[in-house]
Formats: C-alpha cells, structure tokens, sequence
C-alpha cells in the first residue's frame, strides 16, 4: 500500500482555469505521493487536461495553488515545470517530426562538448542506452521521428520524459494511439517508474485504460472534481457512474448502474 | 503496492507486433547507410546539366571557360550569402521580404560613413576605412533585423507584413539618407571586398586554401570516425570514406586549377610590370566570404544549439515551446543573423559597383528566397539547408549566366528562371511525398 501520512508529492489546490466564460477547471483539488499512479479520468471536455497543463507549464492556472513537497511552486512555463522534476508527455506526444530520436530525447536540454558544440554522439548513445531498456526493438536512431510508427513515437516521447530524473510524471492518454502490445509495454514502465518512487499521474478518458494501473482514481466532470477514490474500494462500473453521472459510489443506485451497460 | 485486479485489459489477446516496413526502403536505407543526401546530389546533378547544356549550345562555347566561371562565382556571392541566412527564417516557418531594401539602407549607410564622415575624420583612403564603413553595415544591417525580428517574435504579427513594410520603409530610407543621389567612388580598400582585377588572393594563396580545404575535410571525417568509434556506433564503409575525401577535393582542385587559369588582362599585367606574364587572379574576395559564410552558417545549423533550435520550432513551433526552447528570442536571433548577413552581402555588392544607389538590391529579396527554395529549404517550416541555399544560389546564377551569353533578352531570362523555379520545387514536393510514403 501506498504510504500517505507523510507530505504528498504534489498537491493541487483549488485550482481555476477558464477560457473567456468557459470554466474549464473549477476548484480541482488532487493530489499525489511518492510512488503513487493516480488516474486522472472523465470524458471529454471533463477539464483533465486543462488541469495537468498547469502543473506542466503549458497553461497557468488562474488561481489555486501548486505544492511540491508541501512547499508553494510558481509554474509559469515548462521550464519552471522541468526544473522541479516534473515531466510530461502530452497526448499529441510534442515532437518535432523534422529531427531524430536523439534530438527529440534532448530537445531543449541538449549535450554540448566543451566547446559547447552539440554533441551528437553523446546523445544518441544516451538514446540507444535509454531505449535498450525502455523499448529495446527501437532501432532508428539517425531517421526524423516522422517516419517512426506511432509506438515508436510513443517510446521517444516516454524516453524524454524518463531521461532527466523525473520525480512527477504525467501521461496524457499514453496508449490511446498504441496496439495491445505496446500498450502492456507502457503499463510495464508504469509500474517500473512507479517502484522507483516516481509519482505519476495518468489522465485517461477511459477508465479500463487505467484502472488496472492506478492506486488512485480522481474523475472529473464538466470542469469539477467528482471525487477521489482508492481503486481497492471501487469497481469499474462504479467509478463509470462517477464519470458519467457525476455521482460517487455511495450515492450511485442499482438503477444507475443498469443504465450505463 | 496496490494489488492487482483482473481487469478488461488483460483479457484482451496479445496481439502481434506492427509489421515494420521494409523492402521499399532499402534504397534509401542503403542511401542513408553511405549517409549520402540524395537531394544535394540531385542538385549537383542539376548544376552538371545545366553547364554542360550551356557550354554545348552557346556560341563559340564560352560557358564553361574559365573567365565565365570566375565571373559567375562573382556575381553568385552576394546573393549565396543572402540566402544561408534565409533557410533559418524560412525553416521557422517565417519569410524576410525586406532583404533587398534592407541592402539599399545598408549599402547607402555604409558608402555615406566612408565617402562623407570618415574622410573629414581620419583622411581620405585611410587603413582603417574599410573596417569602420563594414562594421557600421553590419551593425545597421544586425540592429534592423533584431528590430523586424522583435515585431514578429513578441508582438506577433505575421513576417511576411513585417518584412513587407520593411520592403518599403528601408527603400525609402536609403534614397532619404541621401535625397536619392549616387555616391562614388568607395575607399581603395573597401573596394575590394567586391572582387574586382584586385579584390582576389591571387594563384598561390588559392592553392593554399584548397589544400587547406582538402586537409580540413578529411580532418573533420577523421574526427567524425573517431567519435562513432568512441561510442561503439557503425561506422561508414571505409571505401565510402575514402571515395568521399577524393572526390570531395579531387572536385575542389581540379575547380581551383581552373578557375587559377584565368588571368589577369595583359594591358593590367603590363602595367603591373609583369608584361608577357600570366598573372592568375585566383579566387575573388566574395566568393571566399560566402564559402566562409556557408561553412559557419552551416555550423551554426547542425553543431549549436540555436541551430537545433531553429529546425525544432519549424517542425513543430508547439513542441519546441513545451521542450522549453526559448522560441520568441529565437527567431529574433534568425532576423538579427539575416540582417548581419545582408549587411555583409551590402558591402559586396557597393564594393562591386563601387557606388552606392537607392536602388541598390532591388528585387533581391526574390532571388535569395527562390535560391533557398530551390535548394530545397520548404517553405512550411523545418527542412532546409545551408549548402542546399548555395548551390541553389549557383544554379539560378548559371541560368542567367548561361543566357546572357547567349544574348536571350531579360525578359526571356525572367520566364525560364521563373519555371525553373516551380520546376524545381515541383520535383522536390513529389520527391517528398514519394519519400514520405
């Protein structure tokens, strides 16, 4: 089990976005602890990934707050986010399909020599060396990441955000473009990532996509948080009425339930 | 740990991994293997036909001599240097239209500082003159791009209004500087950064520096192997290496050799007190300043950071931001690099006319973004290269070089350069999409 007396790793509190009259994220509050996957879900437009990209710095939030170790964080570009540890890889998987592999992995951080040249080498053998354990099939080290299949893009997506130490990771729908074996490969790192005292989030708009991974599942609803709930005390269904309904299980009747099969 | 509970997932069968496609690839992977760009290969290829077809067809066959070529790398340099700096814009998914008028302000500031400030200063002809009159372009040339750059990168409007405006606005300074007059002649020294019978190194010094070439490139392949030994990569055949190293500075030589074997007229060689001599000129200052431009430019492209930069925001402008690159500051770079590079490109060609007019560069803008363009750089962002730019420089040079000579009026000049032009980037898009499949 997951220890949670301590300081959470990441907390969000009362955090608001909205776009012009639209509140995409209303009052959200999630948080995080070391070594824990916990499943951001709810169906489209729920406000998942409006709320993730301000832990990220791709959108800042405009109130709440962010903890990191307890202490109050200003994220206000990726680099902020970057600099305390956390990593994203979003849905669209951001690469710049003109460059290869290697210069993907280090987009933005790259190895320089003294000289502070690029140093290719370097880099494409910390990729080949990154790759070996996350997805040691990749071979294409020198073509554009454009002509790699969407799994491999996935592996060059997920080998960035590993590379740099994280502490928090979070997965934008990791496996919504992958076949059924890459899929059980992410799942695999997940639960690799997460022994090593990694935190992650997982954001899905499919709960079988991540409940099988997550200690804890936090659903979202038009905007505003349904609800935390730890996976041990819930079923699939009931946590498919917190998604579709808006209603937390004890609250959810057996009428309910018939209608969402 | 949480435990685990059967789930949908997992009952899901296993199913087999994506077949990987091979087989039409081979030709390119075997491409790739000789790490051989194909594309630059097509344009040298293009450049062969090109002067072959003009030597055959034009009268008393005077294309591929070696007074017409040394002419022909004259007149390619101003806009070769032009057009390095305009992949990068062009990469980011921008355009610079102000290059041309740019050039006129620049060209006129710089003949104003030498022909009206500096002698009332230091003297007429004086040592230093040149350097002043250069610095000062380049300055201007580096300060009106970091301020077009600026408009673009954090007040967001579109390049191609920016450089639009700019394309009127420093036209009309360069005839304001001056109330439209012509100023010449420029300082003796200055003089010869245009080429010229005294702006070259002469014979000897060319052989120099193309030995000195052949010795760098092998130098930086050797260099190269050693860092892909270093870490254990593949390593390229070595036959490949080899053959590249001697056709690279066999092709190198055996160009020098030639132009070196055009000499200086007898009436200026006689006067020199050389009579009856054959002086050869040997390369002239512009073509050496662009080589020298290409060669960092392209380092700047592949070997630094800001050159990674770049390519990363025209592959995808969203990534690079989220990747943390410094996007704005970046492109700001791009036009300030441009601006330098037309301040340079302004001083050849002032140095060239030995005057400067306000109507200094007109329409060159056109011919440095079809010269990048027709060496491959795309104008959707993200593909391009420095050496692709030159020798798309040197083919849209050849074409007009080729119908000079044989008395085709401009007009005719304009129509086949323009069908080259879209020509060119027919065959490329097809290339591409051929590639892509």
């Amino acid at each position: 089990m997951i220890d949670r007396t301590g300081t959470p790793l990441v907390e969000l509190r009362d955090i608001r976005v909205a776009f012009g009259g639209v509140h995409a994220v209303q009052d959200v509050s999630v948080d995080l602890y070391p070594g824990e996957v916990v499943g951001l879900v709810g169906g489209n437009g729920a406000g998942k990934t409006t709320l993730i990209r301000t832990l990220s710095g791709a959108h800042p939030a405009d109130s709440g707050q962010i903890l990191i170790d307890g202490d109050p964080v200003t994220i206000s570009h990726p680099r902020d986010a970057k600099a305390l540890g956390v990593e994203t890889i979003y849905q669209n998987l951001a690469l710049a399909d003109n460059i290869d592999a290697p210069g993907n992995v280090f987009l933005g951080r790259e190895l320089t020599t003294r000289f502070g040249n690029l140093d290719d080498s370097a880099m494409e053998d910390a990729t080949r060396k990154l790759m070996g354990r996350l997805n040691p099939k990749f071979q294409n080290f020198v073509v554009p990441v454009a002509s790699l299949s969407g799994g491999q893009r996935q592996s060059v997506a997920i080998a960035r955000a590993v590379h740099f130490n994280a502490r928090i990771l979070i997965m934008d729908e990791p496996t919504a473009a992958l076949g059924p074996a890459e899929t059980k490969q992410v799942g695999d790192l997940i639960k690799q990532l997460r022994e090593e005292g990694i935190g992650i989030f997982l954001i899905s708009h499919d709960i079988h996509d991540v409940y099988d991974l997550s200690d804890r599942i936090s659903v979202m609803l038009q905007g505003k948080l349904v609800g935390t709930v730890d996976k041990t005390e819930v079923t699939t269904d009931e946590v498919l009425a917190m998604i579709i309904l808006g209603k937390r299980p004890g609250e959810v009747t057996q009428k309910d339930l018939a209608e969402l099969h | 740990m949480a435990e685990t509970k059967v789930s949908a997932a997992e009952q899901e069968p296993e199913a087999a991994p994506e077949p990987e496609e091979r087989g039409s690839r081979s030709l390119r992977d075997a491409l790739r293997a000789a790490e051989v760009d194909a594309r630059l290969l097509g344009l040298l290829g293009a450049l062969a036909v090109i002067w072959i077809v003009f030597h055959i067809i034009t009268p008393n066959h005077t294309f591929f001599t070696p007074r017409n070529i040394w002419n022909l790398s004259v007149q390619t340099a101003v806009v070769a240097i032009m057009a390095t700096g305009m992949v990068l814009i062009i990469v980011t998914r921008n355009i610079d239209l102000s290059v041309g008028a740019v050039m006129a302000a620049v060209g006129m500031f710089m003949a104003v500082v030498q022909h009206d400030w500096l002698p009332a200063w230091i003297g007429f002809d004086h040592p230093l003159t040149w350097v002043i009159a250069l610095a000062a372009g380049l300055a201007m040339g580096a300060a009106i791009g970091a301020f077009q750059g600026s408009i673009v990168a954090y007040v967001g409007v579109p390049s191609f209004i920016v450089t639009l405006g700019g394309f009127l606005v420093w036209r009309g300074v360069a005839w304001w500087m001056v109330s439209g007059q012509t100023l010449a002649p420029m300082d003796t020294l200055f003089r010869k950064l245009g080429g010229g019978s005294t702006g070259t190194v002469g014979g000897t010094w060319s052989w120099v520096l193309a030995i000195a070439a052949c010795a760098g490139i092998v130098l930086l392949q050797f260099t190269r192997r050693r860092q892909r030994a270093r870490y254990g990569f593949r390593l390229r055949p070595m036959w490949t290496e080899i053959s590249i190293a001697v056709i690279a500075c066999g092709a190198l030589l055996l160009l020098v050799g030639f132009l070196n074997r055009y000499y200086l007229p007898p009436a200026l060689a006689t006067a020199t007190g050389h009579e009856g001599e054959n002086i050869s000129l040997g390369l002239a200052y512009p073509v050496l300043i662009a080589i020298g431009v290409g060669i960092v430019m392209t380092f700047i492209a592949t070997r630094r950071r800001f050159g990674r930069s770049v390519y990363a925001i025209g592959g995808n402008p969203d990534a690079a931001e989220l990747a943390g690159i410094k996007t704005r500051r970046t492109i700001v770079k791009t036009f300030t690099l441009m601006g330098l590079l037309v301040g340079l490109a302004a001083a050849v060609q002032v140095a060239r006319l030995n005057a400067a007019v306000s109507g200094l560069g007109t329409g060159m803008e056109l011919n440095v973004i079809a010269a990048a363009v027709i060496g491959g750089t795309s104008l959707s962002g993200g593909i391009g290269t420095i050496v692709g730019a030159l020798l798309g420089a040197l083919v849209m040079q050849s074409l007009v070089s080729g119908m000079v000579l044989m008395g085709i009026e401009a007009p005719l000049q304009d129509i086949v350069v323009g069908i080259v032009l879209v020509l060119a980037v027919t065959l490329d898009t097809i290339f591409r999409r051929r590639a892509a499949r």
